[in-house]
């Protein structure tokens, strides 16, 4: 990539006022570097990923909703975290925190359980036991 | 109380930190130099795992290996720690602090603050250098970023204590020990022989051969798994390729940088040639990376493009095959 490649395409750096470095040749065949404001096929993977994540979290909301799960999934999506990553924050078994998700074993959760993981969603316990006070 | 100390941007951060180290305590050391010498290039794909409910694929060497690497190869001594309580970790950076040394730290990235939202996941091997205190701030000097930066105690405990996979548990780790000159061109030699084994390797999930299974795998996705997730994994592996300031080519541009300042200082012409065509690997890269993006553009869309992005890896495997072949002779 020559230095006058570098892209400096619109990304979501732009926002924090964020530029990337990235090593290029210059005129003359040496290294040198420069900065970047973004590259578009990287922004669109980012841009995926994270409407991939939105619609998990839309998905988990109405399951919450409808009974088939617990606010702890959809909070689990909110954070972008997947069961390992959860089960380790709140030091449990995954399997655990599994059984956790179904709306009835949830309900019978000890305060000190549901204190848990809302210290990990930072939230309080009334809204971990209910999505709609969560923005 | 604040050490002196200079903040370089670098493009990746473990060897912006290393680096960055280096030069506080008198080596000038390039970024290139400490990811060529650490063998940080490389290609692996990770069976079974799955990141960001895709597959795993990295480009470049297991976090804090290359700084592992660099230290033994250049004859420094590095002083590593973790800890199980928060409390220990932070008596020992501030003792550190307090002696004036400035430190590496492994952090997790999904609360680091001042990273744009979007690039806060939950990433674990994120590396940066606490140069200093003053009052309930810690001076932060992350390599990726412009400039310096701070955060208060708890926002650095968090960001020390993520969990997950790779879990920092709040590692430590610097210098401890110099060489009066450091060797650096037997480094650069075990270095590169080091890479070379790496991406020849006779397993199906590294090096060449790795990139020639993804190819395959991209090949099959789109009926396998459907349109969606297939442009999803897609995706995924581009972001990875494309983890902040690669510029595009996976690496490839750093790795071409260190060849070219090692041909300087070995005399060796042949790898300033190699680093030219390394050059050319990276932007066969970039044009992928383009290609790939093409497809995932429009998530749902069915595309037929698939066939052409894996010619394009197996042809990258094919170039690099015969990079690497050429580089272990060169030296």
């Amino acid at each position: 990539m020559k230095k006058s490649e570098v892209p400096q395409d619109k990304s979501n750096l732009e926002s924090a006022s964020f530029k990337e470095l990235c090593y290029a040749v210059d005129e003359n065949g040496e290294y040198t570097t420069a900065q970047s404001t973004g590259w578009t096929p990287k922004t669109i993977a980012l841009d995926n990923a994270i409407e991939d994540i939105n619609e998990r979290v839309e998905e988990a909301k109405k399951r919450v909703i409808n009974n088939q799960t617990s606010p702890i999934e959809y909070y689990m999506e909110l954070h972008k975290m997947d069961l390992g990553i959860l089960a380790s924050y709140v030091g449990l078994w995954k399997w655990r925190v599994k059984c956790h998700f179904k709306p009835k074993i949830f309900k019978r959760l000890s305060q000190k359980t549901l204190q848990k993981y809302a210290n990990v969603f930072e939230i309080s316990i009334a809204q971990l036991k209910n999505i709609e006070h969560a923005n | 109380m604040q050490i002196e100390f200079t903040h370089h941007q670098s493009a990746h951060c473990e060897n912006g930190v290393v680096s960055n180290l280096m030069k506080h305590n008198g080596f000038d050391v390039s970024e290139p130099m400490v990811f060529g010498i650490g063998s940080g290039l490389l290609f692996c794909y990770i069976p079974f795992l799955m990141v960001n409910h895709a597959p795993a694929i990295t480009y470049r060497a297991m976090p804090g290996f290359i700084f592992k690497r660099f230290a033994k190869r250049v004859g420094i001594k590095i002083k590593r720690e973790k800890f199980k309580n928060p409390k220990d970790a932070k008596a020992r950076l501030d003792e550190n602090l307090n002696n004036n040394n400035p430190v590496g730290l492994q952090v997790g990235v999904y609360n680091l603050v001042y990273f744009p939202d979007e690039y806060r996941f939950h990433f674990n091997a994120h590396n940066l250098v606490v140069y200093g205190k003053e009052g309930d701030h810690y001076l932060i000097s992350d390599p990726v970023m412009e400039d310096v930066t701070t955060l208060t105690d708890k926002q650095l405990e968090k960001v020390r204590f993520a969990k997950g996979a790779f879990a920092p548990k709040g590692h430590i780790y610097y210098p401890t020990d110099f060489p009066k000159e450091l060797a650096l061109e037997k480094a650069i030699v075990k270095g590169i022989k080091q890479t070379c084994r790496e991406m020849l390797a006779p397993v199906p999930i590294v090096g060449v051969k790795g990139m020639r299974t993804i190819a395959k795998l991209i090949r099959k996705w789109p009926k396998k798994k459907g349109t969606k997730i297939a442009n999803h994994y897609l995706g995924q592996i581009v972001r990875m390729q494309e983890e902040i300031g690669t510029g595009g080519g996976g690496f490839r541009y750093i790795f071409a940088a260190f060849l070219q300042e090692s041909s300087k200082i070995l005399n060796n012409e042949k790898l300033s040639e190699l680093s030219k065509e390394m050059t050319q690997i990276g932007d066969l890269w970039r044009d992928f990376a383009l290609d790939a993006s093409r497809i995932y553009k429009n998530r749902a869309a069915k595309s037929d493009g698939y066939d052409s992005v894996a010619s394009q890896l197996e042809t990258i495997a094919d170039k690099e095959e015969a990079f690497f072949k050429a580089l272990k002779k060169a030296i």
